[in-house]
């Protein structure tokens, strides 16, 4: 036999491993595909999830996609006064942590304003959470003037609320949709405002 | 689990460096293959290259097209280096049909080039499981099993190490290449069906599946759609090459 051009060497015998052998059997092989259809067939009725255990309401919470957005209340900047998270469900909610110090998040914030401004009326909110434990209320409060924000600025004075959400850079951006579930999560910056608008249209288009 | 290393101002993202290595390693191992099969490294190369490079253009312009009136009214933003505005579908189907328009073009042939590119998807997909587990996505269900893995506020099944686990193995199964001649195809067609029946057992276990009637789970589905249709085009092929094998000898 001519060895073929693609073997390397002398040619290989044939049936080297079990599995070429009963390749080159078609009846072992068809028993094989049948063995395989029947036992993955199994499988995947064993693992299903009954329908009932999938339709009891809403995800637990964790600071990811998919689940819902962990709860907080927590004190805004300037005049006091309280927010807390779920008195705004059914409202399209864009959860964004920062601090005055850091670039990307000084970068990003002209464009979360533009968005605010474009959608509050369709039911956008923005609650941008000053990380407060790694920042100063004043420095906030000097950022929230230059940049002429007017959407609430929460204070995350102990870092309750960075570390529920796992904060690992900032700024970190969490969209959350109007049943109170994170749909989005963008860790760093800056967010253009293309990114954000992309993000927040869909939620918004849902049923509220 | 780690998703970022702090470094100064930068913020490294370790499952994308794991994706990075993953390419990386990939690519040096298909074009290694390639050479043993005689076929054109460069040309493997080439082909795994534009795939990439296009699949990336194709991830970011499939997500502008989603949201049209959002890039219209800026588009020099479709450039950006934001991983959050791709859309991995619309790009996994873009960079494939660049490099199989790209093989084609270049008449490069099918099945060698399947085989020479199998042990780099292996071990891809061996990285693939690692930047998961980094990442903290393809997360487990809840369970209370010794070696449960706290994430997400839930103790859980840690299916990336079953994923990585299990990925090594099809990776030493590829390595050997079971199938000899390589160059026929069915190497590839064995890593093909070894990576689907991987994915059909560690399904079972996750907590994120997408769930259709009756709440079978789409991905098992699929993969066992694929485990057989590998398994069937296995025998085919290697009919045909037996009797290919077979006119030479006679000839």
């Amino acid at each position: 036999m001519k060895s073929s051009t693609l073997s390397r060497g002398k040619p290989r015998q044939q049936g080297w491993t079990p599995l070429q052998t009963l390749l080159q059997n078609p009846g072992a092989w068809n028993a094989l595909m049948v063995a395989v259809f029947l036992l993955g067939g199994a499988w995947i009725l064993f693992s299903r999830i009954p329908p009932a255990e999938t339709t009891n309401g809403a995800p637990p919470p964790s600071p990811r996609e998919g689940f819902s957005a962990p709860d907080f209340t927590l004190e805004l900047l300037g005049d006091g006064g309280e927010v807390t998270l779920s008195d705004f469900r059914g409202q399209v909610v864009m959860v964004n942590l920062w601090a005055s110090w850091c670039p990307p998040c000084r970068a990003e914030m002209p464009a979360i304003e533009q968005v605010y401004q474009d959608f509050k009326d369709a039911g956008l909110v923005v609650l941008a959470v000053n990380t407060t434990y790694q920042d100063t209320e004043s420095a906030a409060a000097a950022f929230v003037q230059e940049f002429n924000l007017t959407f609430p600025v929460p204070l995350d004075r102990t870092g309750a609320v960075s570390n529920r959400y796992q904060l690992r850079g900032l700024p970190s951006t969490y969209f959350v949709d109007r049943q109170g579930v994170i749909r989005s999560v963008v860790v760093g910056g800056p967010m253009s405002e293309t990114l954000i608008r992309s993000k927040v249209e869909d939620l918004l288009a849902e049923a509220p | 689990m780690f998703p970022f290393l702090p470094l100064g101002p930068f913020l490294l993202q370790l499952p994308g460096l794991a994706l990075l290595v993953g390419v990386w390693v990939g690519l040096s191992l298909a074009e290694n293959e390639a050479k043993k099969l005689r076929l054109n490294a460069s040309d493997i190369y080439n082909l795994v290259f534009y795939g990439l490079v296009g699949g990336l253009i194709g991830a970011r312009l499939a997500y502008a097209g989603r949201y049209l009136s959002a890039y219209l009214d800026d588009p020099l933003s479709l450039i950006s280096l934001n991983p959050n505005t791709l859309s991995p579908y619309g790009g996994l189907l873009i960079g494939v049909a660049v490099s199989v328009l790209y093989g084609w073009r270049k008449k490069l042939p099918l099945r060698a080039t399947l085989d020479a590119l199998t042990p780099g998807l292996a071990a891809f997909m061996v990285l693939f499981a690692l930047a998961n587990f980094l990442s903290g996505d393809a997360f487990g269900a809840p369970t209370d099993l010794p070696w449960a893995i706290y994430l997400w506020d839930e103790y859980r099944h840690p299916t990336q190490v079953y994923e990585f686990l299990l990925a090594l193995g099809v990776f030493f199964i590829a390595w050997k290449r079971q199938l000899a001649p390589p160059g026929s195809g069915l190497n590839f067609l064995l890593f093909l069906a070894l990576t689907a029946a991987a994915r059909l057992f560690v399904e079972a276990f996750r907590g994120d599946s997408l769930l259709l009637a009756e709440g079978l789970r789409a991905a098992q589905l699929v993969s066992l759609g694929v485990v057989l249709v590998s398994l069937w085009l296995m025998r085919v092929w290697g009919e045909e090459g037996r009797r290919s094998r077979g006119e030479e000898v006679k000839r």
